[in-house]
């Protein structure tokens, strides 16, 4: 004991510390080089700028004629927070229903909504897109919002079921007698207490639409419908070295939303990663 | 009927109330996942193109997957990038997590840091990135230099270009090593106590206690990760700009089937790739599930 073991821990912290720097590195430089001026990105090494410039956000943020990434940010915006709404509401309602609830088939329904958990979605894909064809959605964000409205993220009616049946029963039943129904107990008891449940759908609601590349390239075409990810995208098309630095200013403001949203819950984010297995 | 609904009322039968509940989820389950699903089987029997009606055409879609060289490459590419990336992430989270939990301070700062790529690397921004670092001017190569190891275009070789990929996937553990860590901090502490007191080394602690305790999140963690891993597309999509190139060597099974159902209009091929994907996962996951009865370890003797 005593030397040897701290000087043990010490070595610990020092390698957890390096490769932590390491891991973080690529992202670090992102950060700087979208400070530095296009031609020193590359022939200039080491993180520290010798030149600051707001250039390559300008530059960025008119990535193309007649509109600006102002107007994916607004979009991607407009998408989650519907996205987030609804998934509190439809999911909530289903779990209260699946935790709180006696009605005919129940488990039948309960298995129905813990396979869909794990189904890929690929395998609804085609029907789906020739649905909202059908209905002339494509190109609008119905696609991407509809579906939360009808909780097809099973995901977070299990983790609200698992929530809500922590909540003491006793209560449910002391209301039941003081003459209130279904309906007033899951306004007045079941969400109050289930905050915390709430916060954590919320916030992978949020993360996981604002992140979602694959459907909003499948139903977002024309630039004024443009979401933050396929905004950055349109850098692909107009490459060459030169535009690195753009493309780093929009890249660095794209995460800010999600990491601003990780530091302020960050308590919530690592319970809800333990507690269910969620995944960032 | 008023009678009847005011004695159900008494009995405190609240079906219907439940029912209005769940309705939202009842719609979006038969309109949205199972009815999608039958006609998604329906009309990979099909040729399909969104414009005309479905027509029959029996086995040819499978049929023409098993002749389709792309969808082999694809069916390769993807399962490489499955089997090396899912135990790599997995080996690094663990190995991290076990380092962590030796009741180090800052634990909290540590874990907060290493989940940050976990956070971002999902994200067109990181794979934009990813194409640059291991692009010929990328800081890898800068990195490299030192070691007097010669650059080139990592990801547009290819080679490599699916290995800058299993990069980004492994650089993600963040979010497995926090579950193990969950993990961890639930085997009770008197096991090393008294596994210390039989004389029993760091090493054999690790081996006889910390990893059979760990193996049902292990396992949780593995098919996890396995059905994520199986479905990435956005990493493949940005660095080879859609195209699942340099011949074909990032083309995720994903990838081809968005190319052959969207940008061809071949829907219903798109729908046979779509149940074949399932068929796969569902193979592979009951073939996880079986194997667990001989190495994952449950306190309850593994009953369900």
């Amino acid at each position: 004991m005593g030397m040897s073991m701290k000087w043990q821990k010490m070595l610990v912290h020092i390698f957890i510390i390096g490769v932590g720097i390491f891991m973080l590195y690529p992202v670090l430089w992102m950060v700087f080089s979208s400070f530095k001026p296009e031609r020193l990105i590359f022939s200039e090494p080491g993180l520290w700028p010798r030149e600051v410039t707001l250039e390559n956000y300008f530059k960025g943020w008119h990535v193309v004629r007649d509109t600006t990434f102002g107007l994916f940010f607004k979009n991607s915006f407009m998408i989650s927070a519907v996205c987030v709404i609804a998934n509190l509401v439809t999911c909530s309602m289903a779990a209260y229903a699946f935790a709180r609830m006696k009605f005919p088939l129940k488990k039948l329904w309960f298995a129905c909504m813990l396979m869909t958990i794990m189904l890929p979605a690929h395998v609804t894909l085609v029907p789906q897109y020739s649905i909202f064809h059908s209905l002339g959605w494509i190109d609008t964000k119905l696609p991407l919002i509809v579906p939360k409205i009808f909780a097809t993220d099973a995901f977070f009616i299990f983790l609200m079921v698992q929530f809500f049946r922590g909540i003491p029963r006793d209560l449910d039943e002391s209301a039941t007698i003081d003459g209130c129904g279904p309906i007033k107990i899951y306004m007045k008891i079941i969400l109050p207490l289930a905050v915390p449940a709430l916060i954590t759908t919320s916030i992978f609601t949020f993360i996981w639409t604002w992140d979602d590349f694959f459907s909003q390239v499948l139903y977002l075409n024309t630039v004024q419908n443009f979401t933050v990810p396929l905004g950055l995208r349109l850098f692909l098309d107009s490459q060459g070295d030169s535009s690195w630095g753009a493309v780093f200013a929009m890249s660095i403001l794209s995460l800010m939303p999600t990491a601003t949203i990780f530091f302020i819950f960050q308590k919530y984010i690592v319970e809800g990663i333990t507690t269910t297995g969620l995944k960032g | 009927m008023q009678m009847a609904k005011r004695r159900n009322r008494a009995a405190g039968n609240h079906a219907w109330i439940a029912y209005l509940f769940l309705l939202p989820w009842l719609i979006g389950f038969f309109g949205l996942v199972l009815g999608p699903m039958i006609s998604s089987l329906y009309l990979s029997f099909t040729q399909y193109n969104l414009l005309q009606p479905p027509q029959w055409t029996g086995w040819s879609n499978y049929e023409g997957l098993l002749q389709d060289s792309n969808f082999r490459d694809a069916v390769q590419v993807t399962l490489t990038y499955v089997f090396i990336s899912v135990p790599t992430q997995l080996i690094a989270a663990l190995l991290v997590a076990l380092l962590l939990n030796r009741g180090l301070r800052g634990l909290g700062i540590y874990r907060t840091v290493y989940y940050i790529p976990s956070l971002l690397g999902g994200s067109v921004a990181i794979a934009l990135l990813w194409k640059n670092l291991f692009g010929m001017n990328g800081i890898v190569n800068d990195f490299l230099s030192f070691f007097g190891v010669e650059g080139r275009g990592w990801v547009t070789h290819p080679d490599y270009a699916l290995y800058t990929l299993i990069i980004l996937a492994t650089w993600q553990f963040g979010a497995s090593m926090v579950i193990f860590l969950a993990g961890l901090k639930q085997i009770p502490q008197e096991l090393y106590e008294a596994a210390a007191v039989d004389g029993a080394g760091k090493f054999r602690q690790l081996r006889m206690i910390s990893l059979p305790l760990l193996t049902p999140v292990i396992f949780f963690n593995l098919v996890i990760e396995l059905i994520k891993t199986m479905q990435s597309f956005t990493s493949s999509y940005i660095v080879s700009e859609g195209t699942g190139g340099p011949i074909n060597s990032t083309l995720f099974y994903t990838l081809y089937l968005y190319q052959r159902g969207f940008s061809y209009f071949e829907m219903g091929y798109a729908s046979a790739m779509a149940w074949l994907l399932v068929l796969g996962l569902g193979a592979m996951t009951a073939v996880l599930f079986l194997t667990s009865r001989y190495w994952v370890h449950y306190e309850d003797g593994g009953k369900l």
